[in-house]
C-alpha cells in the first residue's frame, strides 16, 4: 500500500489485469524470444510512463495540451544530439539528461504562466500551436536535429547488444547489454509512474482536482490556481521527456515521426481515454491495449483486407487496410469518450454501474 | 445614468479602430524593409489573398465558439472534405478546367464550390448532432470529441481516396499574373481576394442587417438572455454550424487550388493556423478574424521574405504579442 501511496487498483479484476500485465512486461525477454515482442514491451513501458503523466494534466486537472509530445521529443532529441556529438560515452547521456529536462520544465513554465491563466479553451488552442512551431523547428534545424533523417547513435559500451553480461550457458539464457537496456527502461517507467501516483494522491493532487472540479471555488478557497496548473505541467514535461529519454535510449535513434509526429499526441490521447482518465492505473491498460493493438490487429487487419478483396466486396479492402487502423481506433474513442468516459478502469472499479467517478468537467 | 430625451438617437458604441489599424501600419513599416515597391505590392496581394482564404475558413469556428461556447478541434476536416470532394467534379471535368476561356472554367469551378460547401455543411450537420450535441456545455469532452472525428474524418478521406497527394491544378485562365508596370499580381489571388471580400461583407451585412444576425450577436453576447426571449438558439446554432462548415469547405476547394493538390493533411496544419488567427480574434468575433487572419499572413509573407528562418514561429510570435496587449484577442466580444 506504501508503494501503491494508498491508492490501489480498487478492483479484483482491474488488479488481476495489472499483475498480468506488469509480470508479462518484466519477463517478456524469457517469455517471448525475438525482437518484435522485446520492442512491444518497451515501448508499453515508455507510453505507459507517457500517458500517465498527460493522464496528470489531463485527468487530474482537466486542461487539454497537445504539447505533450513536444516535450517527449525534447528529451529524445537531447539524448540523441549528446550522444550523437560526444559520442557513446556515460558523459553524453548525463549531458542530454542535463539538458533535456531543464529545456522540458522551463518550457512548460513558460507555456503555463503564458496560457494558464485564462480559460482551458485556450490552453488547448496554445499549445497546439506552440507544438506544431516546434515541430517545424525541429525539422529545419537540420545541422543540429538531422531533419527529417533524424539522428542515430550509438549506446555506451554497457548498452549495448554485443556486451554479453551473463553467458547462455549458465542460466540457459543469456543477459547482454540489449536486456539490461530494457529493465533499465522497465524500471525507470515504474519509477516515474509510481511517483505519479504519489503526487496526485498527495494533498497537492487533491488540489488539481479540486481545479478540475470548479477553479472559481478552489481559488475562493485559497489556492493560487495559477501556480497550480503550472507546476503540474513542468511535472508532466519532466516526466515526458524523461520517457523520450528512455524511446531514444531503446531505439537508439530520434527522429520526427518516433518522437514528434503529432500522430503521437494523438495516440497518447487514445491511451488515455481508453485507459480511463484521472486514474493513472488506466495509463498501463491504454497503453497496453493500444500498442498490442497498433503491433498485432494491423496484421489482423491485413488478412481481412485481403480477404474482402478476394470477394470482390466494394469499398471494404480499402476501409479494412493495415494503413487503415487508426480509422477504428478514432470509432473507438469517439464511443469510449461518449460510453464510457472513465474507460477501462473506470468501468472495471464500478463495474458497469452508472455511478461513475472521473472526471466531467 | 444620463438622461436621453426620446428624440435624441441612441448613444453610438465606442469604435473601436486600433486593431484596424495594425495591419495597416504593418504593411506601411515593411515598405522601407523591403526596399523595391514592385516586390512590398506582391507581397501584399499575396498576403491579402492567404488571409481572406484563412478568414473563409476560420469565420465558422470563431462564431460556433462565440456563440455556443463549443470549439470544434474538428474544423480541419471539413476543409479537406470541401477540397477532396472538390476533386470529383475537377477531375471529371479536366479538359474544360484546361481550356482557355474564362467561363468555362467558371463553369466547372462554381459547381465544384458549391458541391464541396453542400457537403461539408451536410457533414456539419451530422457532425453537430452525432459529436457535439451529447457533450453541450463539457468543454474537455468536446474537445475529445471532435479531436476523435478529426482522426476518423481524415483516415475515411485516406480510405476513399487513397494517401497519395492528388494534383488540383489551376484553371488555365486563372494563371499567370496581371502585370502593372513592374508588378506581377497572379490572377488566381485577386480571385481569392474578391472572393474572401464578398464573404465578408455578406457575414458583415447578415449580421448587422438582419434580424437572424441581431440574434446571433445577441446569443454571442449573451446566450441565456436570447434564450429567455423565447428564441431556439440551439437551431439558431445548428444554421450557423452549418454555414461555417460549408465554408470552410469553400476555403478548402480555395486553399487546395492555391496550392495545387489535395491531401488529407492539409486539415492538420490548417487547424493550427485557423486557431491562432481565431484567438487572435478574439472568439467570437467575426472582425477581429478578419484583421487576425490578414495580419497572420502578412506575417507570413513579409516575415518568410525578410528572415525566411523566423517564418517558422513567426505566427507564435505574433499571437504572443497581440495576446501581451490584448489577453484576449483584438475584439473581446464574449463574456467568457
Amino acid at each position: 500500500m506504501m508503494i501503491l501511496s494508498g491508492d490501489p487498483p480498487r478492483s479484483r479484476v482491474l488488479t488481476l489485469v495489472l499483475i498480468v500485465i506488469i509480470l508479462a512486461l518484466a519477463a517478456t525477454p524469457f517469455l517471448f524470444p525475438g525482437a518484435k515482442a522485446l520492442n512491444v514491451a518497451a515501448k508499453i513501458c515508455v507510453f505507459a510512463a507517457l500517458v500517465a503523466s498527460y493522464d496528470l494534466l489531463l485527468g487530474y486537472t482537466g486542461s487539454v495540451s497537445f504539447a505533450h509530445t513536444m516535450f517527449y521529443g525534447i528529451g529524445s532529441y537531447a539524448i540523441a544530439i549528446a550522444l550523437y556529438g560526444m559520442g557513446p560515452n556515460w558523459a553524453a547521456v548525463a549531458t542530454g539528461i542535463a539538458t533535456g529536462l531543464p529545456l522540458a520544465a522551463l518550457l512548460a513554465l513558460a507555456i503555463g504562466l503564458f496560457s494558464l491563466r485564462v480559460a482551458a479553451i485556450f490552453f488547448a488552442m496554445i499549445t497546439l500551436a506552440v507544438a506544431s512551431a516546434f515541430q517545424v523547428l525541429a525539422s529545419q534545424l537540420s545541422w543540429l536535429t538531422g531533419g527529417e533523417d533524424g539522428r542515430s547513435f550509438q549506446l555506451p559500451e554497457l548498452l549495448r547488444p554485443g556486451t554479453v553480461l551473463i553467458s547462455r550457458n549458465l542460466f540457459g539464457f543469456e543477459i547482454n547489454g540489449r536486456i539490461l537496456t530494457f529493465y533499465l527502461v522497465f524500471a525507470i517507467s515504474a519509477l516515474m509512474i509510481l511517483a505519479l501516483l504519489r503526487v496526485v494522491n498527495s494533498p497537492f493532487g487533491r488540489v488539481l482536482q479540486a481545479i478540475r472540479e470548479n477553479r472559481f471555488r478552489a481559488e475562493a478557497l485559497g489556492f493560487r490556481t495559477v501556480f497550480h496548473l503550472t507546476y503540474a505541467n513542468c511535472l508532466a514535461a519532466l516526466v515526458a521527456a524523461s520517457a523520450g529519454i528512455l524511446n531514444a535510449l531503446w531505439l537508439r535513434y530520434a527522429g520526427p515521426d518516433t518522437s514528434l509526429s503529432f500522430s503521437i499526441m494523438l495516440d497518447i490521447l487514445l491511451m488515455v481515454v481508453i485507459g480511463g482518465m484521472g486514474t493513472i492505473y488506466g495509463a498501463i491498460i491504454g497503453a497496453t491495449i493500444f500498442i498490442l493493438a497498433q503491433n498485432y490487429l494491423q496484421s489482423l487487419m491485413g488478412v481481412a483486407s485481403k480477404a474482402a478483396s478476394e470477394a470482390g466486396l466494394p469499398l471494404l479492402p480499402g476501409l479494412l487496410h493495415p494503413d487503415r487502423w487508426l480509422l477504428w481506433l478514432g470509432l473507438l474513442f469517439i464511443a469510449s469518450v461518449y460510453f464510457f468516459p472513465t474507460g477501462v478502469v473506470g468501468r472495471l472499479r464500478h463495474g458497469g454501474g452508472k455511478k461513475a467517478a472521473g472526471p466531467s468537467h | 445614468m444620463t438622461d436621453l430625451a426620446a428624440t435624441d438617437p441612441l448613444p453610438k458604441p465606442k469604435r473601436d479602430i486600433a486593431p484596424v489599424l495594425l495591419p495597416i501600419a504593418l504593411a506601411l513599416l515593411t515598405i522601407p524593409l523591403i526596399g523595391s515597391t514592385s516586390s512590398w505590392l506582391t507581397l501584399t496581394a499575396a498576403s491579402l489573398a492567404m488571409g481572406m482564404m484563412i478568414f473563409i475558413m476560420a469565420s465558422g469556428l470563431t462564431l460556433v465558439f462565440g456563440l455556443m461556447d463549443v470549439l470544434n478541434f474538428g474544423h480541419g476536416a471539413f476543409i479537406a472534405v470541401g477540397a477532396y470532394v472538390a476533386t470529383l467534379v475537377l477531375a471529371p471535368f479536366a479538359a474544360s478546367i484546361q481550356a482557355d476561356s474564362l467561363w468555362m472554367n467558371l463553369a466547372v469551378l462554381a459547381p465544384a464550390a458549391l458541391l464541396s460547401m453542400a457537403v461539408s455543411g451536410a457533414l456539419g450537420l451530422v457532425v453537430e448532432r452525432v459529436l457535439i450535441l451529447p457533450v453541450y456545455g463539457q468543454h474537455l469532452k468536446q474537445i475529445l470529441m471532435t479531436t476523435g472525428g478529426l482522426i476518423v474524418a481524415e483516415q475515411t478521406l485516406y480510405a476513399l481516396w487513397g494517401p497519395q497527394i492528388i494534383p488540383m491544378p489551376l484553371p488555365a485562365s486563372l494563371r499567370g499574373s496581371f502585370i502593372l508596370g513592374d508588378v506581377a499580381i497572379a490572377k488566381y489571388r485577386v480571385l481569392a481576394m474578391l472572393i474572401g471580400l464578398a464573404v465578408f461583407i455578406a457575414i458583415q451585412l447578415v449580421l448587422n442587417r438582419t434580424k437572424l444576425g441581431l440574434l446571433i450577436r445577441a446569443g454571442v453576447e449573451n446566450r441565456e438572455m436570447v434564450e429567455a426571449l423565447g428564441y431556439r438558439i440551439r437551431r439558431l446554432f445548428l444554421g450557423v454550424f452549418m454555414t461555417g462548415s460549408a465554408l470552410a469547405g469553400l476555403g478548402g476547394v480555395m486553399w487546395a487550388l492555391y496550392r495545387e493538390q489535395v491531401h488529407a493533411s492539409m486539415s492538420d496544419d490548417l487547424t493550427v493556423l485557423i486557431f491562432i488567427v481565431v484567438i487572435i480574434g478574439g472568439l467570437g468575433s467575426i472582425g477581429g478574424c478578419f484583421i487576425g487572419a490578414i495580419l497572420v499572413a502578412m506575417v507570413a509573407n513579409y516575415g518568410g521574405f525578410l528572415v525566411p528562418k523566423l517564418a517558422l514561429v513567426s505566427n507564435i510570435l505574433l499571437m504572443v504579442a497581440i495576446l501581451m496587449w490584448r489577453p484576449r484577442g483584438l475584439y473581446a466580444v464574449t463574456s467568457r
